[in-house]
C-alpha cells in the first residue's frame, strides 16, 4: 500500500553526512533534557510488560498484599510456581492449538500466494491488472464482514469449530497481504533470469520453484513472520471458529477474564507465556518485521 | 541486532521492491516469451478460490442478511440499520468509535512524530525504538491482561494510580483521616470548628498542645504510628496529636496514656490572634510537632480541615467515565512504535541540503522543523495518520479485554458490538450482518484511496 509513498532513504540521502543535523540540534538543545525525557518515555512504554512479568512470577498472596513494584525491595517473593501451575491446565493443549494453528497457516499463505503473486507479476492474461486492483481492495477487509457467511458455510460443511476451519480462514484474510507484498517484490527480479529460463525451455512450475522463490526469499520472510505473528496473536477468529477443545492460548485466556482479580496468577503467567514466542521472533528477525510493515503498512 | 530499528538501515523501497528500483513497474509493456493464460489461471486458482469463498461471497451474503431479522425468516429492509442509528446503546457505540477515530490517530501520529525526531539526539536511538517497538510483537489480548494489571484502581496494586497518588501526595499533605474528629465535651482543650480542629484556650508558653483526636477507623491508621508522647521540651510551640482511645478500655479522657498511639503526617497551623496562620508544621510518628522560630505572641493550634479528608487514591481508570480514554492510552502504547519506525525513515529520507541551507538563511529550529521538517515529511504523515484510523475503526480486542463485563456497554465500538450481538449472546444475525456492513463502509473510502493510491504509482 505504502511502497509508493514512503521514501527510499538510501538513494536521497547519498552522500549527506549522517549525523551532521542531530550533533548540532544535540549542540543546541542540551541533551541532557532530551535524555531525561525520552529515559521518562522509555519507561513508559517498558514499565507494564515489566509488571506483567513480576506479577506472574509472585504468588496470588503477595501480589494481593503489594504492588509488583516492592521486587525491588523483595526479590525473594519470585516463584516459577504460577507457571509450573498453568502446565497442568487447560492452557497447555491451547498453547499447542495456537501452534496447531499457526504453522500451517504461514506455510500455507506463503505457498498460496507466491503462485498468485508470480502469476500477477510475471504472466499476460486477460483482466490481470483489474484483478490485482480487487486484490489491493481486499487489503483492509475487516474481518467481521466474514464471519456470520462463514460460519453458516462451516456449519454446512460440517468443519465449525475445528483447526482446519481456522486455519482456512486465516489464510483467506491474509491473502491479500501476503499477494500485494510479494507481487511488489517479484516484479522486480530481473527479466533476464526469468527470460533465459522460459528460452531454455523450463516450465512455470521449475521457474517459480527454482528461480522466482528463492530469489524472493527476503520478502517470503518478512511476510512469514507478519504471517504467523498475525494468527498467532489473533483473538476474533478464534472466538468464533475455535471451539474449547481447539481454541488457541488467546481464547482460553479470554476465557479466564471473567474472574479477573481471583486468577491474576493463571492470566499474568499465561499472557507472558503467549508472548514470549512472538518477542523472541521479533528480536531476532526485526529486519524483516520493520521491511514487511515498511512494504505494506496497511492492514 | 544493533541498528536495525534504525529507518536508515533498512530501506523501505528496497524492502518493498526488493532488487528492482522505485515503485513497482508492470513488466507487461514490452513482449516477451511468456505461459498461456491457462497457466496463469492454474497459479492463481488456489488464492482466487479462498479470496472468493472467504471474502468475496461474504461480503454480498452479509449484504443480503442485513436486510432480514434474528431469526433470518422475516425480511426487515433497511430496520437493522435504522436500529443502529436509533437505538441508545448503539449510539454510545457509534459516539465511541467517533471519539476513537478523532482521538487515536492523532495522537498515535503526534508521539510518532515526536519520538522519531527525539531519537536522532540520543545515542542509544536503538535500544529506544525497540522498547517503543516490542508492543507491536505482543498480542492485543497480553497487551489487554497488561493495561488491566495498569489500571487497577487500588494505588497499592495498580501502577497508574500508584504514579498519580505518588506525585499528588509530593505536593500536597499525604495523610488523611476521614471520618476522625476531636474529643469533645467542656473537659477537651479542642473543638470542631467547621471541619478543622482548633484549641479552645491560646497556648501557653512552656505547656505541651495537647489535641485528641477519636473515631480513627482502622483502616486510616498509618503502619507507622507509633505510642504517642509528649512533645520534648525545648524552645517555641509544641505538642501532641494523638488517637485518645486506650485498646481494649481504660485509659484517661485527655491525657497521653502509654497505650495510645500518635497520629503522624497531620498539618498543624499556629494561628495568631489576629487570624493569620503564622506557622505550620507536621506531626512526627509518636504524634508530636513543634513551631520553629514562632515570634512571641498568643497563638492558638489549629488541625486544619484537610487532615479530615480522604486521602488521593487516584482515578477509576475502569470505571463508565474514564474507560474509553483508558483504553485508548493503551492502544497508543501499542502502535506508537510502528508510527515511529515509518515516520523515522522518513525523516531520515528528507535531504539535509534543504535544512542545511534553511539554516544558513537564519532559520530557526522550530522554523525548520515546522516550514520543512514536516510538509517533506507529509506523505509518511498521511500513511501513518490513515493506518492508524483503520485500526481504531476496526479495534475489538483491546476493549474486549480491558473494558470489565460491566463497564462494557459504555466502552463499547462497533466490532465488538458486531461481535457481541451475533456470536457473544445477542443472537441476532441480522443486526450483526448490518453492522458489520456498516464497518465495511466505514472502512470503504480507505480502500478507494489505496486502489487510487496504487494505480498513480504503478503507471
Amino acid at each position: 500500500m505504502t511502497t509508493a509513498t514512503v521514501p527510499a532513504p538510501s538513494r536521497l540521502e547519498a552522500g549527506a553526512p549522517r549525523r551532521g543535523l542531530a550533533s548540532r540540534i544535540v549542540d543546541r538543545l542540551g541533551s541532557g533534557a532530551v535524555q531525561v525525557v525520552m529515559v521518562v518515555l522509555g519507561l513508559f512504554w517498558l514499565v507494564p510488560t515489566l509488571g506483567l512479568l513480576v506479577v506472574s512470577l509472585r504468588t496470588t498472596q503477595v501480589n494481593n498484599a503489594e504492588g509488583w513494584w516492592s521486587v525491588f525491595t523483595k526479590p525473594a517473593e519470585l516463584t516459577i510456581q504460577n507457571y509450573a501451575n498453568l502446565l497442568g491446565s487447560g492452557f497447555t493443549a491451547s498453547f499447542w492449538n495456537t501452534v496447531a494453528i499457526t504453522v500451517p497457516t504461514t506455510v500455507l499463505v506463503i505457498g498460496i500466494a507466491a503462485m498468485a503473486a508470480y502469476a500477477f507479476a510475471w504472466m499476460d492474461f486477460p483482466g490481470r491488472d483489474t484483478a490485482f486492483l480487487v486484490v489491493v481492495g481486499l487489503l483492509i477487509v475487516p474481518i467481521q464482514i466474514a464471519l456470520i457467511p462463514v460460519a453458516s458455510l462451516y456449519g454446512a460443511a460440517g468443519i465449525f469449530g475445528t483447526i482446519p476451519g481456522v486455519v482456512l480462514f486465516h489464510v483467506a484474510f491474509g491473502l491479500p497481504f501476503a499477494i500485494f507484498l510479494l507481487r511488489n517484490f517479484f516484479v522486480g527480479i530481473p527479466s533476464s533470469l526469468l527470460e533465459a529460463a522460459r528460452m531454455d525451455g523450463a516450465s512455470e512450475w521449475k521457474i517459480f520453484a527454482q528461480v522466482v522463490f528463492p530469489l524472493g526469499k527476503p520478502a517470503i520472510a518478512s511476510l512469514g513472520i507478519f504471517q504467523f505473528l498475525w494468527v498467532w496473536n489473533d483473538m476474533l477468529i478464534a472466538l468464533v471458529f475455535a471451539d474449547t477443545g481447539n481454541q488457541p492460548m488467546t481464547k482460553y485466556l479470554q476465557s479466564q477474564m471473567r474472574q479477573f482479580g481471583s486468577n491474576v496468577d493463571i492470566l499474568s503467567s499465561g499472557a507472558f507465556m503467549s508472548l514470549i514466542i512472538p518477542l523472541v521472533l521479533f528480536f531476532a528477525f526485526q529486519r524483516y518485521f520493520v521491511q514487511g510493515m515498511m512494504a505494506g503498512s496497511v492492514k | 541486532m544493533t541498528e536495525r530499528l534504525d529507518g536508515r538501515q533498512a530501506p523501505p523501497a528496497d524492502a518493498a521492491g526488493g532488487p528492482s528500483t522505485g515503485p513497482a513497474a508492470p513488466p507487461s509493456k514490452k513482449p516477451r516469451l511468456g505461459p498461456s493464460p491457462a497457466v496463469a489461471i492454474a497459479f492463481l486458482l488456489p488464492a482466487a478460490l479462498l479470496l472468493g469463498i472467504w471474502v468475496v461471497y461474504p461480503i454480498g451474503y452479509s449484504l443480503f442478511r442485513s436486510l432480514f431479522d434474528a431469526s433470518g425468516q422475516g425480511f426487515v429492509g433497511l430496520g437493522n440499520y435504522a436500529t443502529i442509528f436509533t437505538d441508545s446503546g448503539m449510539l454510545t457505540t457509534i459516539r465511541n468509535n467517533l471519539i476513537w477515530v478523532v482521538v487515536a490517530p492523532i495522537v498515535v501520529t503526534t508521539l510518532g512524530l515526536i519520538f522519531a525526531v527525539l531519537t536522532e539526539r540520543i545515542r542509544w536511538a536503538t535500544a529506544f525504538k525497540l522498547i517503543v517497538f516490542m508492543p507491536m510483537a505482543v498480542s492485543l489480548m497480553a497487551a489487554g491482561v497488561i493495561f488491566r494489571l495498569v489500571y487497577e484502581e487500588n494505588p497499592d496494586r495498580g501502577v497508574a494510580n500508584a504514579i498519580l497518588t505518588t506525585v499528588h501526595d509530593t505536593f500536597s499533605s499525604s495523610q488523611g483521616y476521614p471520618e476522625a474528629r476531636p474529643r469533645e465535651g467542656d473537659q477537651s482543650p479542642v473543638t470542631d470548628q467547621n471541619g478543622a480542629v482548633v484549641t479552645k484556650q491560646a497556648a501557653q508558653a512552656g505547656q505541651p498542645v495537647l489535641i485528641p483526636i477519636v473515631g480513627v477507623r482502622q483502616e486510616f491508621m498509618p503502619d507507622d504510628a507509633a505510642p504517642a508522647q509528649a512533645p520534648a521540651a525545648g524552645d517555641g510551640l509544641a505538642g501532641t496529636v494523638w488517637f485518645d482511645f486506650t485498646p481494649g478500655g481504660g485509659g484517661v479522657n485527655g491525657a497521653v496514656d502509654g497505650s495510645e498511639r500518635g497520629l503522624p503526617g497531620m498539618t498543624v497551623e499556629a494561628v495568631s490572634s489576629g487570624g493569620e496562620v503564622a506557622a505550620t508544621a507536621t506531626t512526627a510518628e509518636d504524634g508530636t510537632f513543634r513551631f520553629e522560630g514562632l515570634p512571641a505572641g498568643s497563638y492558638t493550634v489549629r488541625l486544619p480541615q484537610s487532615n479530615f479528608e480522604a486521602s488521593y487514591n487516584g482515578l477509576t481508570w475502569l470505571g463508565p467515565t474514564l474507560i474509553t480514554p483508558a483504553i485508548i492510552g493503551a492502544f497508543v502504547w501499542v502502535w506508537a512504535g510502528f508510527a515511529m519506525v515509518l515516520i523515522a525513515a522518513g525523516l531520515a529520507a528528507i535531504p539535509r541540503d534543504a535544512l542545511e541551507a534553511a539554516r544558513i538563511d537564519g532559520a530557526t529550529e522550530w522554523q525548520v522543523f515546522r516550514k520543512i521538517t514536516v510538509p517533506l515529511l507529509s506523505p509518511v504523515l498521511l500513511v501513518v495518520f490513515v493506518t492508524m484510523i483503520i485500526n481504531t475503526l476496526k479495534v475489538f480486542d483491546l476493549v474486549f479485554i480491558i473494558a470489565p463485563a460491566s463497564v462494557q456497554p459504555q466502552a463499547n465500538v462497533v466490532a465488538l458490538e458486531m461481535w457481541r450481538v451475533s456470536f457473544g449472546g445477542g443472537g441476532n444475525q441480522g443486526l450483526g450482518s448490518a453492522l458489520a456492513i456498516f464497518l465495511l463502509l466505514l472502512v470503504l473510502p480507505f480502500m478507494i484511496m489505496n486502489i487510487r493510491r496504487f494505480r498513480r504509482g504503478d503507471s
